[in-house]
């Protein structure tokens, strides 16, 4: 008993470790082929790297897409939380976006590419009646020079998750109270969350903001679908770079990673800065006591539309990765396919399950050991009440903030070096890096949250620890643990370099294949593999909804949202 | 290129066939016996799904018949399977290698042969080898420009050629300078993929053959002094064209299938491939309109033959030999030409057949969009790899950065 005791108790630890180890192992790695260039008569990587011409374009793509889709990202999000926050609106776009959150980043991309393209779906349902044209326009909407597309495809993605964080966090800012105090003195109902609200809840949304904007810096498989290639966005040179075969690149994609986490860094810091400056500007407008209640009606409007246009973004794009895999001959400007056809499910059948089977042991395996590390971290947190600091979330907020393409060629290299490149197992064991910090975010709360007494009274009936945990705790905690692992799952089925570099391009998964189909243009293919890939996780919130259900058939009360 | 030129090059070719030296005689007994119940490891180009099927197809032919099991590695780039042989010698694995066989050609056959990492010489000691039309179809032991000397044994050959929807397009260009004129009249209408694709840069070595003054010179390595200037007429075409191209050059289609779906999309009028039964199979397939057609232009196109190749220290070779042979089996090599399935065309010299396998082939309709040998016109030899890698390169600092 005591020395699982013991164990229990270094739970938190092992697991900050497992966290911290391979981004800082895989960091080292990475930048470490910069100094260790070959001969004194080759240039240096920095030199190799000054000189491709593609690189000013390369890093003010990443610095502008990033940026401006995070900014938009974050005031979408905070404009609906503004303006229909208790509202019905609310109500229904919260719980349409939340399973939309599970859709991965390749198969959202993918499926935007299908309906934004001048031959996509919007084009062929408004032609030729309403625009006059019977063959595509050529226009540069896909793949624009500026990466519109891509900011875009970024803004549909992120604002669902920042949503959801700004639901998580909101229960701890007393917005009710707020709100009413500041409408009681006769604010409107934007600038009054913007005045009373605002500054407690960004205080709990600023690790997540961090997050979407490092990733949005660096994200790689939305840029190779929506974003420009001459040239692309910094961290999809690096990646080309990185998979080149002959070794020869190695330096120089090390240099662009020193560039890249460079280009991060200053990012944030300038975030930062800027987020003081906002504050004191805040502040100087609250002292001018303008009210503002003009433009709630506007403001509201304006949200809704933006909600609505989000989830009918992603909805409609699901929808054309569903109609191209079940698509015939299927020319411009048809609205539908000529003829629908199973030709692309059956080909494909023996594949895609195959491939299918992989992706989830891989998401099975990870999703296991990250659930059973965030259960022994917070249960010892609870048995030695253990109180975890504000640096313990940073550092569950590392793998986030840290740019994948800086930190996974290092760990590739190490995997290597060690023989356990291309294995599923490995793989797994590099998800865990990313699934964990999820799971603990998704699991803590209701944890936490969970009535004490509860344990008191098994204890006061003799129930040892373990029992409590085993036989009070995870059974009323169910529904939590199942949506914590359904998001593992999701998250897993997601990744796409871990897969692809861990994997050594020889592991595949679902999004790996779907993301190196994606330039083949055969949108049939595709359409089953996005779709594939957006119904797997699907399938696991359904049924973190349903099991409980049927678990607590008997005991209804369990079911009411107090205890999730 | 003119026709003389084009005989002279098949006569050298020719020459080098039969000077090619033939070091190993084995007992094909023997490899069959050595090969039953091996397993091999194909890493091929797994982008197309047409092609993932016939191999699925073969690996099936290959266990019923011989015993032998195919596993399709499937590579987004046949370089993949080269870097794995180099990284493998390098670590001292002399034997017992992962790669059996290799779909390959070109550079990478040019790499693996000059580093010494291919088995061989097999092709001439193949029992199918005889049917191989070596001398009709010299790309079959001419791979862009170097002599295989039995390194890897062919299995397909490839033309390039144009493809259009004739619903749109009644009558195209029929030289390189009509489909200049044609591309600046119809703006957006025309694409290429972004170099260093395969096929993007087989475009600009097809324009090169059109604007060279002498085309004599691309099959030697590329000569740093006279490079400049004689590549400056590809650069001033593309510098021409490039205002009137899809998306006015801004963006490239990925690769073949990425082009072939922007003229299934209508985004095109003109498209390319290296398959000249690419667009029939994709008719017969359902993902192009009935009324697309194909064409070459007058002079010629480009034309190559996909190998197979064996690893030096590949764990199966006697199982890859046995799969290098099946591919040449006149069955076989009918399913890969039909129109319907593959479309690709066969290196065998069908005078050679017997009359029963001969009529596999005279039933194979021609395909409703392919051209008949007579229109497909002279097949022009590839250029040296080098001229591949320099271009591509070259494009890339003059186009690949703009912004």
């Amino acid at each position: 008993m005591n020395s699982t005791g013991g164990l229990l108790r270094q739970a938190p630890r092992l697991t900050l470790l497992l966290l911290i180890g391979p981004v800082m192992a895989g960091l080292a790695g990475t930048i470490m082929p910069v100094f260790a260039a070959a001969s004194p008569h080759d240039p240096s990587p920095f030199q190799a790297l000054w000189a491709w011409q593609g690189l000013p374009c390369a890093i003010r793509l990443s610095l502008i897409t990033g940026l401006v889709s995070t900014l938009l990202s974050l005031a979408i999000a905070v404009l609906v939380v503004a303006t229909l926050l208790g509202s019905r609106a609310f109500f229904a776009l919260s719980h349409l976006l939340s399973p939309l959150l599970a859709v991965p980043h390749a198969a959202a991309a993918l499926g935007l590419a299908f309906l934004i393209a001048p031959s996509g779906w919007i084009m062929r349902v408004i032609s030729p009646w309403a625009t006059g044209w019977t063959i595509p326009p050529d226009l540069l909407i896909l793949n624009d020079p500026a990466g519109l597309a891509l900011i875009m495809g970024l803004v549909v993605k992120e604002v669902p998750f920042l949503l959801l964080m700004t639901l998580a966090a909101l229960p701890q800012t007393d917005a009710h109270r707020r709100l009413t105090v500041a409408a009681s003195l006769g604010y409107g109902q934007v600038w009054g969350f913007m005045l009373a609200v605002l500054p407690v809840l960004y205080r709990q949304l600023r690790l997540p903001v961090y997050a979407v904007l490092a990733y949005a810096m660096t994200a790689v498989e939305m840029a190779m679908i929506l974003g420009p290639s001459l040239p692309p966005t910094l961290s999809v040179q690096i990646t080309h770079w990185m998979m080149e075969p002959s070794f020869a690149h190695r330096g120089i994609a090390a240099a662009a990673t020193v560039v890249q986490m460079g280009l991060v860094l200053v990012t944030l810091a300038a975030f930062i800065i800027t987020e003081g400056l906002a504050k004191i500007a805040l502040i100087a407008a609250a002292g001018a006591g303008h009210r503002m209640r003009g433009p709630d009606a506007g403001l509201r409007k304006l949200a809704l539309g933006l909600g609505g246009a989000i989830t009918l973004l992603l909805c409609a794009a699901l929808a054309t990765l569903a109609l191209w895999s079940v698509a015939g001959l299927w020319p411009f400007p048809n609205t539908m396919p000529d003829t629908l056809t199973l030709r692309t499910w059956v080909q494909a059948g023996p594949d895609l399950a195959s491939t299918a089977a992989q992706t989830l042991g891989i998401a099975a395996l990870s999703t296991a050991i990250a659930l059973t590390l965030v259960l022994a971290c917070l249960e010892a947190e609870h048995r030695f009440a253990l109180i975890p600091g504000q640096w313990s979330l940073w550092l569950l907020y590392l793998p986030l903030l840290v740019p994948q393409i800086a930190f996974l060629p290092g760990l590739q290299a190490f995997a290597l070096r060690a023989g356990v490149s291309g294995t599923t197992i490995s793989v797994s064991a590099c998800h865990i890096v990313f699934v964990l910090p999820y799971v603990f975010l998704s699991l803590s709360a209701p944890f936490r949250a969970w009535d004490q007494r509860h344990a008191t009274a098994a204890a006061a009936l003799g129930a040892a620890p373990g029992r409590v945990f085993w036989q009070v705790r995870l059974p009323m905690l169910l529904p939590a643990v199942l949506t914590a692992t359904a998001l593992g799952f999701a998250v897993s089925i997601g990744q796409y370099l871990p897969s692809l570099l861990i994997g050594g391009g020889r592991i595949e998964t679902l999004t790996t294949e779907a993301v190196a189909l994606s330039s083949g243009g055969n949108r049939r293919i595709i359409g089953a593999y996005g779709l594939l890939q957006t119904l797997l996780p699907g399938i696991g919130f359904a049924l973190a909804l349903a099991l409980p259900r049927l678990v607590y058939r008997h005991r209804r009360a369990m079911l009411t949202p107090g205890i999730r | 290129m003119n026709r003389r030129d084009f005989a002279k090059l098949s006569v050298s070719a020719a020459a080098l066939l039969a000077f090619a030296p033939r070091a190993y005689a084995g007992d094909w007994q023997s490899v069959l016996a050595a090969a039953k119940g091996q397993t091999v490891f194909w890493h091929a180009w797994g982008g197309d799904t047409k092609i993932n099927d016939f191999i699925a197809w073969v690996g099936g032919q290959a266990e019923a018949q011989f015993g032998v099991k195919i596993e399709h590695v499937k590579l987004a780039a046949t370089s993949d399977a080269v870097a794995a042989v180099v990284a493998e010698q390098a670590a001292g694995k002399l034997e017992g290698g992962a790669v059996d066989l290799i779909w390959i050609n070109g550079e990478n056959f040019a790499a693996m042969k000059s580093a010494g990492l291919l088995h061989g010489p097999f092709a001439d000691d193949l029992p199918n080898w005889p049917l191989v039309d070596a001398m009709g179809k010299p790309a079959v032991v001419t791979d862009f420009t170097l002599p295989t000397e039995g390194f890897e044994s062919p299995w397909a050959l490839a033309q390039f050629v144009f493809e259009y929807d004739s619903a749109r397009l009644p009558t195209p260009p029929k030289t390189l300078a009509e489909l200049a004129s044609w591309i600046k009249a119809h703006p957006g209408r025309f694409s290429y993929p972004q170099p260093p694709d395969y096929l993007g840069t087989t475009f600009l070595k097809q324009i090169l053959y059109g604007v060279l003054r002498d085309p004599m010179v691309l099959q030697v390595a590329v000569d740093a002094a006279s490079y400049d200037a004689t590549v400056a007429p590809l650069w001033a075409l593309l510098d021409d064209i490039h205002p009137s191209l899809w998306r006015q050059a801004k963006a490239f289609p990925a690769n073949e299938p990425a082009l072939g779906q922007l003229l299934a999309d209508g985004e095109v009028d003109i498209s390319f491939a290296f398959n000249p039964g690419r667009a029939s199979a994709e008719i017969a397939a359902g993902n192009l309109a009935d009324t697309v057609r194909t064409f070459v232009l007058e002079g010629g196109s480009i034309g190559n033959a996909s190998f197979v190749a064996i690893p030096f220290n590949a764990a199966h070779q006697a199982g890859a030999m046995v799969v290098a042979n099946l591919l040449l089996d006149p069955a076989v090599q009918a399913r890969a030409q039909d129109p319907a399935l593959l479309g690709f065309q066969t290196v065998l010299n069908l005078a050679a057949l017997g009359p029963e396998d001969r009529a596999k082939f005279d039933a194979l309709a021609l395909g409703v969009a392919t051209l008949s040998p007579a229109d497909l016109g002279p097949g022009l030899l590839e250029p040296h790899a080098s001229w591949m890698s320099k271009i591509s390169e070259d494009w890339v600092k003059r186009y690949g950065v703009a912004g």
